[in-house]
């Protein structure tokens, strides 16, 4: 036996040996943290728009996402967001909050390092991926539009 | 305010994205940073390809919220600004469409960082 | 001259155990062995500001304790050897500032409380120093950020991933003096079946652990059965299932007496998935629950087997498999008769 096949055999056995957990607990989980926390960004631009009924929709739309931020942040902050996304997984990583969260929490955390090269580098550690590709994307889609 | 059905959509779209989430999360382990990047590229695509919008009229919140919703706004900002300004556009749209949320998390972000400092996990 | 095939090194001239030492945090202070424990963090910043500097802080109070412990003062020491998880092993170099020791900085990652027993043992057997503080420590947030993610992301831990213990054990080797002796020593090989998750180290460890174990059996004689206690450093649950379904295919059966200090430190109800992990997992359950039961001679023979997973975080970001090492080694109660120093008991906190 070389040690390739060994190796595969041993992962293969590994993997058998993980015990399998209950898959549907997380995802209701998820499901039900995910659609509340949607629902709420819902409530909250119908009463933006209620409040101020001349407000252009992207508007009230970015203000929803600043306000979910500004939560998501502010939970980061006090401790609370870790202890909630256990339960919750994707429901708070895949709204607007994860991401929040993702650059809140490097911040916090690498403060101890120094302002610019602690706080300030280390921020995107984890949202720096999403920004990163979302630009690149933005291009190519103005790109391919400035073509068609 | 919108009839309480709504809400139920909102909620139940919103929850399936999450879900499906949660799916690749267990089934491929995902990190977070991956996670993030796939859903807002399938939001770029979706918003590309011209079927964002009917989606967003029908679940709203439901998939505005989600950061698939941040990548249709990249993509959207960058079409509606080459459509107004040319070449200029492919670099400004895409930006500036999110600017909003992306100077909030950021502005927050380094607020709550300089004020709060990291607590170890209970579990 | 020993034989080159054999791993294993046996001490003639007894190197003693006379002061051992463990300082955990507050998680593991509520866990199963909290009644063990010399001392018990109130907070995990230990009074500090960063959570690396309450990591050397446990270093120093551990060797500190140790010292009192073994009932000699801090000049006495001859050499002070100690390790880490952390990058260049910042927290037990920079804890040895405050000694006016020689300091010996060892990297096992998880094993290195067994490497720096094994190699302590080794020098006071040859009569080279006299006084050894031996002292490993981890941190679960100092590892968390260098290793994972920042402590307030909100991700959920994969159900194979262990909990980085937070706590520092020391124990003072002697050529002198009263308390459980080492017999001998196995180093063990450098071995990598192609595991590559960095969220599933028992499985990483488990064939490490297997070969280290093999090779001391072979070379000792022994088989399980001759020990009062098998314990293995951090495999957790399904480490030490995968370890047990591998000495059984080599023929060897691992029973009641087989424990891992990662599946004990913790207990059922705290939420740490397969177990502890981490040098400190096995530096606290050594010097506090298995060194006082061998002292109190509950244990006779105890195999000490402590298993590291060699990785960076650089190396597991280019996608390589990660390396695992375990090293053996076996403690036996011992009472000199002639000496008749009344050393006082450890008392339960």
């Amino acid at each position: 036996m070389t040690e390739l096949e060994r190796n595969e055999r041993y992962n293969k056995y590994v993997e058998a040996k993980i015990a399998k957990t209950h898959a549907w607990p997380s995802l209701f989980n998820a499901f039900c943290f995910g659609g509340i926390i949607c629902v709420i960004g819902q409530l909250f631009n119908d009463m933006l728009l209620s409040i101020f009924p001349t407000m252009a929709t992207q508007s009230a739309w970015t203000l929803t996402l600043i306000f979910l931020i500004f939560v998501a942040s502010f939970l980061t902050g006090l401790g609370v967001f870790d202890k909630i996304a256990v339960y919750a997984g994707a429901g708070t990583i895949i709204p607007i909050t994860g991401f929040s969260n993702s650059i809140a929490s490097p911040a916090m955390e690498f403060k101890n390092e120094g302002i610019v090269f602690g706080m300030c580098a280390k921020m995107f550690v984890i949202a720096g991926p999403v920004i990163v590709f979302g630009t690149v994307a933005s291009i190519i889609v103005g790109l391919i539009y400035l073509l068609v | 305010m919108l009839p309480w059905y709504e809400y139920l959509i909102v909620f139940g779209t919103g929850g399936l994205i999450c879900m499906i989430g949660q799916i690749l999360v267990i089934t491929t382990k995902i990190t977070t940073a991956r996670i993030l990047v796939l859903f807002e590229l399938i939001g770029c695509f979706l918003a590309a390809i011209n079927i964002y919008e009917p989606i967003s009229a029908f679940a709203k919140a439901g998939i505005n919220v989600p950061i698939v919703g941040f990548g249709a706004s990249l993509a959207k900002g960058a079409i509606n600004a080459v459509k107004a300004q040319g070449i200029l556009g492919i670099f400004t749209g895409g930006i500036a469409s999110v600017a909003g949320g992306l100077a909030a998390a950021i502005g927050f972000g380094f607020l709550f960082g300089s004020l709060f400092k990291a607590k170890t996990k209970k579990f | 001259m020993k034989d080159l095939e054999c791993q294993t090194v046996f001490f003639k001239n007894k190197p003693r155990i006379i002061g051992n030492y463990s300082i955990v945090g507050p998680k593991e202070g509520k866990g199963s062995l909290k009644n063990y424990f010399d001392y018990i963090m109130k907070d995990d910043m230990f009074g500090e500001k960063t959570y690396e500097k309450a990591e050397r802080k446990m270093v120093e109070q551990a060797v500190m304790g140790a010292v009192y412990n073994a009932n000699i003062t801090p000049k006495e020491l001859n050499l002070f050897m100690s390790g880490d998880l952390l990058n260049q092993i910042v927290t037990s170099s920079f804890a040895a500032r405050s000694f006016d020791v020689p300091y010996v900085g060892l990297f096992g990652a998880c094993s290195t409380m067994a490497e720096s027993l094994a190699i302590g043992a080794c020098m006071v057997n040859a009569g080279y120093f006299n006084n050894i503080a031996c002292a490993t420590a981890s941190h679960f947030s100092t590892a968390e950020r260098q290793f994972r993610y920042p402590l307030e992301l909100g991700n959920q831990r994969p159900p194979t991933s262990q909990w980085t213990v937070t706590g520092a054990g020391c124990c003072i080797l002697s050529g002198k003096g009263n308390g459980p002796i080492v017999t001998s020593a196995t180093f063990g090989k450098v071995t990598d079946w192609g595991i590559n998750d960095v969220n599933n180290m028992g499985s990483v460890m488990a064939p490490s652990c297997a070969s280290t174990m093999i090779a001391h059996f072979k070379d000792t004689n022994t088989t399980p059965d001759d020990y009062d206690l098998i314990v293995t450093g951090d495999l957790g649950k399904l480490g030490s299932e995968i370890l047990i379904d591998l000495m059984e295919d080599h023929g060897y059966k691992l029973g009641i007496n087989y424990n891992d200090c990662g599946q004990v430190i913790y207990n059922g109800k705290q939420s740490v998935l397969m177990g502890g992990s981490g040098c400190g997992c096995s530096a606290s359950v050594l010097n506090s629950y298995i060194l006082n039961k061998v002292r109190a001679g509950e244990y006779k023979k105890v195999l000490f087997i402590a298993t590291g997973a060699l990785l960076s975080s650089t190396s597991t970001q280019q996608g390589d498999t990660i390396p695992g090492i375990a090293h053996a080694v076996v403690i036996e109660h011992f009472e000199e008769k002639i000496i008749n120093t009344s050393k006082k008991t450890k008392g339960r906190k």
